[in-house]
C-alpha cells in the first residue's frame, strides 16, 4: 500500500487534545512491553531451570533468579544413558527434513500441474485433493495407524515419514501461487523450446524461491513439533522423536527435573534458530497462505 | 476457482498434455489416495465390525459400534469436554491476537521486535509448552510461578491441574494454547489490516469519524471480515483436534485423569490403548469426522464464507 496518501488525512483531520493523544499513545506502548515480558516468561522459565541445581528449581523459597547457574547440565542430559537425547534429536532432524523436502517438492508439482498443465479433469481432481482439506489430519490416525502396521511400517523412519508427505494445504498454496505466475516468463521458454519439465526446474522454481522458503519453513515446523503421529508410530524407544522422549520423560516418573528442562530448552534451539532467521518468509508465508482471500 | 485450471492451449496434442498432467500430480495424488482416502474407507468399514486387536475382522456387528460409542458417557462428555473449550479458547484467541494486531500495527518504532516477541511462542511445541506450564508455572506446589505470585499476597497454595471445583485446570489449559497460537493469528490479522485501502480512512477522517472506537468499528472491524471469519473456522477445527497438550498436562504414569478428555484423547485411548478396540475407534473417529464437517459447513454458511466479495 502507497503511504503518501497519509498526508492529507493527518492535516485534515480535526485537532484533538494533544495531551490525550500522548497518553493514549504511552498507555499502549506500555501495555505493549507488560503483554511482550508475559508473553517471553515461558521462555526465560525454560532456560532458568534447565540451568538450575535442583534445589534451586524445588525450593519452596522460589526466587526469579537462581542462585548459580549451571552449564554443566547439557553435558549430563547427553550423557545420561537412561535418556535416549542424542538419538532422538537425530531421529526428528531426520524426519524434519525429509518430510520438508518430500512435501515441498510433491505439493509444488502438483500445484503447478493443476494450475498450468491443461487438463479436461484438472477440476475435479483438484476438488478431491481439496476435499482432504474438510477431514482433519488427526481423526483419520487411527485408520493410518492400521495402515501402517499393516505395511509392518510401525517404529521405522518410512512409517514416520511416508504418511506424512501428501499435504492438501501445501499443494493448494502452490497452485494458488503458480495461478498468479507471471505467463510471459513461461511463453519466452516456450518459444525456446522447452517442455512443462524443464520450463518447471528452470524457469518457475528459482523464480519462486521465497515462496518455497515460506512454505518449506513452515512444514519444518510442523514435523519438528509433531506429536500425536510419532506417538502412535514411534513405539520403539530408537524411533522417539524428541518431543515422543520428552512427553515420555513429563508422563512418567524417571529424569531429573532440571534434566527435563534442559533437554526442552536443548529441543527448541533448531526451531528458534530457523525462527530468527528466516522469520521474513514465515511471515510473509503465513500472510500469502491466501486463507482469508 | 472453477475455470481457473484452464488456460488457453496454446501447445501439444491433447493426449501429450494429460500425460504431463499426470507426471506432475500423479505422486502427490497417489500418496494422498493411499495415506488419507484409503484410511477413511478402511476406518468405514472397521466400524461397522467387532475389531479387538486386529485389523482384518471377521464378526460383523453392523451398527453396535456406533451405538456402544453415542451412549458411551465418556465420548459424549469429551464432545462437552471440547465444546466447552472451544467456547474459552476461540472468543480469547481472537480478541487477543486483534488486539496485539491493532496495537503493533500502529507501532512506528520497534514495530518487528514485538511481532518477534508475540509470534515466538509458535516456535515452541504443545509437549514443551506443556511441559513449562505444568511444571514450573503452574505446578502444585510453592515453587510454581503461580503459587508463588499468589503467594506474596498471602493466598494459599492451589493444586492447578487437580483441582475440579472450582476447575482451575481449564486456567492452565487455556492460557497455555493461547500463549502458543495468538501470535500466529495476530500475523494474519496483520496481513489483513495491511489490506485496508487507506482511502476508507481519509473519508472517514472527512466525515468526522473520531480516531479510535469509531474508525474501528465503522472501517476497521468490518473491513476485517474475511479475516475474522478465516480465523474463527481455524480456531474452531484447531481446537476440534486438541491432543497434544492435554495429553502432556494432565496424563502422568498413573494413567489419566476421567475430566478434561477431549474426543481425540479419548480416541486414543480407546483404539491404540488397552485392549486396541479399533473398530469402535474408527466409529468414534466416523462420528467426530461428520461432526467437524457439519460445524464446518455450518459456520462456513453462517458467516458467509465464499460471499465475502460483495
Amino acid at each position: 500500500m502507497p503511504r503518501s496518501t497519509d498526508m492529507p488525512r493527518r492535516a485534515s483531520t480535526p485537532r484533538r487534545d494533544d495531551a490525550l493523544v500522548r497518553a493514549g499513545r504511552a498507555l499502549r506502548t506500555v501495555l505493549l512491553i507488560a503483554l511482550a515480558a508475559l508473553f517471553l516468561i515461558p521462555f526465560y522459565l525454560l532456560l532458568r531451570n534447565g540451568l538450575s541445581t535442583e534445589q534451586d528449581i524445588t525450593s519452596p523459597a522460589w526466587t526469579f533468579f537462581p542462585a548459580h547457574l549451571q552449564w554443566s547440565n547439557v553435558r549430563e542430559l547427553f550423557d545420561d544413558p537412561a535418556v535416549p537425547m542424542a538419538r532422538s534429536l537425530l531421529n526428528s532432524a531426520l524426519i524434519a527434513v525429509a518430510t520438508t523436502l518430500g512435501t515441498v517438492l510433491l505439493a509444488s508439482l502438483a500445484g503447478y500441474g493443476l494450475a498450468r498443465i491443461p487438463y479436461r479433469h484438472a477440476n475435479k481432481v483438484f476438488y478431491a485433493i481439496l476435499g482432504t482439506l474438510m477431514v482433519p489430519a488427526a481423526v483419520t490416525f487411527v485408520p493410518s495407524f492400521v495402515l501402517v502396521s499393516t505395511l509392518g511400517w510401525i517404529s521405522t523412519l518410512r512409517g514416520l515419514i511416508i504418511p506424512t508427505l501428501f499435504s492438501a494445504f501445501a499443494c493448494f498454496i502452490f497452485r494458488q501461487y503458480f495461478l498468479g505466475f507471471p505467463q510471459e516468463l513461461e511463453d519466452a521458454a516456450k518459444v525456446d523450446g522447452l517442455g512443462y519439465w524443464r520450463t518447471y526446474w528452470r524457469i518457475v522454481v528459482p523464480n519462486s524461491a521465497p515462496l518455497f522458503a515460506a512454505v518449506g519453513t513452515i512444514v519444518f515446523i510442523g514435523a519438528w513439533n509433531a506429536f500425536l503421529w510419532p506417538l502412535v508410530i514411534g513405539q520403539d524407544k530408537n524411533a522417539w522423536t524428541v518431543q515422543v522422549a520428552l512427553s515420555t520423560f513429563t508422563t512418567g516418573q524417571v529424569v531429573n527435573i532440571h534434566e527435563l528442562f534442559i533437554a526442552a530448552a536443548v529441543s527448541i534451539v533448531p526451531l528458534l534458530l530457523v525462527f530468527l532467521l528466516l522469520q521474513r518468509h514465515i511471515v510473509a508465508g503465513v500472510e500469502r497462505s491466501g486463507i482469508d482471500d | 476457482m472453477s475455470s481457473s485450471g484452464y488456460r488457453r492451449s496454446r501447445e501439444g496434442p491433447v493426449r501429450h498434455r494429460t500425460l504431463w498432467f499426470w507426471i506432475f500430480v500423479g505422486p502427490f495424488a497417489a500418496g494422498l489416495g493411499l495415506f488419507t482416502y484409503v484410511p477413511l474407507l478402511w476406518s468405514l468399514y472397521l466400524s461397522f465390525f467387532d475389531a479387538h486387536n486386529t485389523v482384518s475382522p471377521t464378526h460383523f456387528i453392523g451398527l453396535g459400534n456406533y451405538t456402544s460409542m453415542l451412549s458411551d458417557g465418556a465420548f459424549t462428555s469429551s464432545l462437552w469436554t471440547f465444546a466447552v473449550f472451544s467456547l474459552f479458547i476461540v472468543p480469547a484467541t481472537y480478541v487477543l491476537s486483534l488486539a496485539l494486531a491493532l496495537m503493533v500495527n500502529r507501532l512506528r518504532f520497534a514495530q518487528s521486535f514485538f511481532r518477534s516477541v508475540f509470534f515466538l511462542p509458535a516456535a515452541c511445541s504443545y509437549v514443551v509448552a506443556s511441559m513449562i506450564w505444568k511444571l514450573s508455572i503452574f505446578n502444585g506446589v510453592r515453587f510454581g510461578l503461580a503459587n508463588t505470585v499468589l503467594g506474596w499476597f498471602g493466598a494459599d497454595q492451589t493444586a492447578w491441574l487437580s483441582t475440579t471445583h472450582p476447575p482451575w485446570y481449564w486456567l492452565v489449559i487455556v492460557t497455555l494454547r493461547l500463549w502458543l497460537q495468538a501470535g500466529f493469528y495476530m500475523v494474519l490479522f496483520l496481513a489483513g489490516l495491511q489490506r485496508i485501502a487507506p482511502q476508507l480512512y481519509e473519508a472517514a477522517a472527512v466525515d468526522g469519524a473520531r480516531p479510535g472506537w469509531q474508525v474501528f468499528r465503522h472501517i476497521t472491524f468490518p473491513q476485517l471480515r474475511a479475516t475474522s471469519v478465516a480465523v474463527v473456522l481455524l480456531l474452531v477445527i484447531n481446537a476440534f483436534q486438541a491432543f497434544d497438550e492435554f495429553y502432556n498436562l494432565l496424563s502422568d504414569s498413573r494413567g489419566y485423569p476421567p475430566y478434561a478428555r477431549p474426543p481425540l484423547v479419548y480416541l486414543y485411548y480407546t483404539a491404540l490403548g488397552q485392549g486396541q478396540n479399533l473398530g469402535l475407534g474408527s466409529a468414534g473417529a466416523v462420528i467426530l469426522a461428520l461432526i467437524i464437517a457439519v460445524v464446518t459447513i455450518v459456520q462456513a454458511r453462517w458467516f458467509g464464507l465464499g460471499r465475502t466479495e460483495d
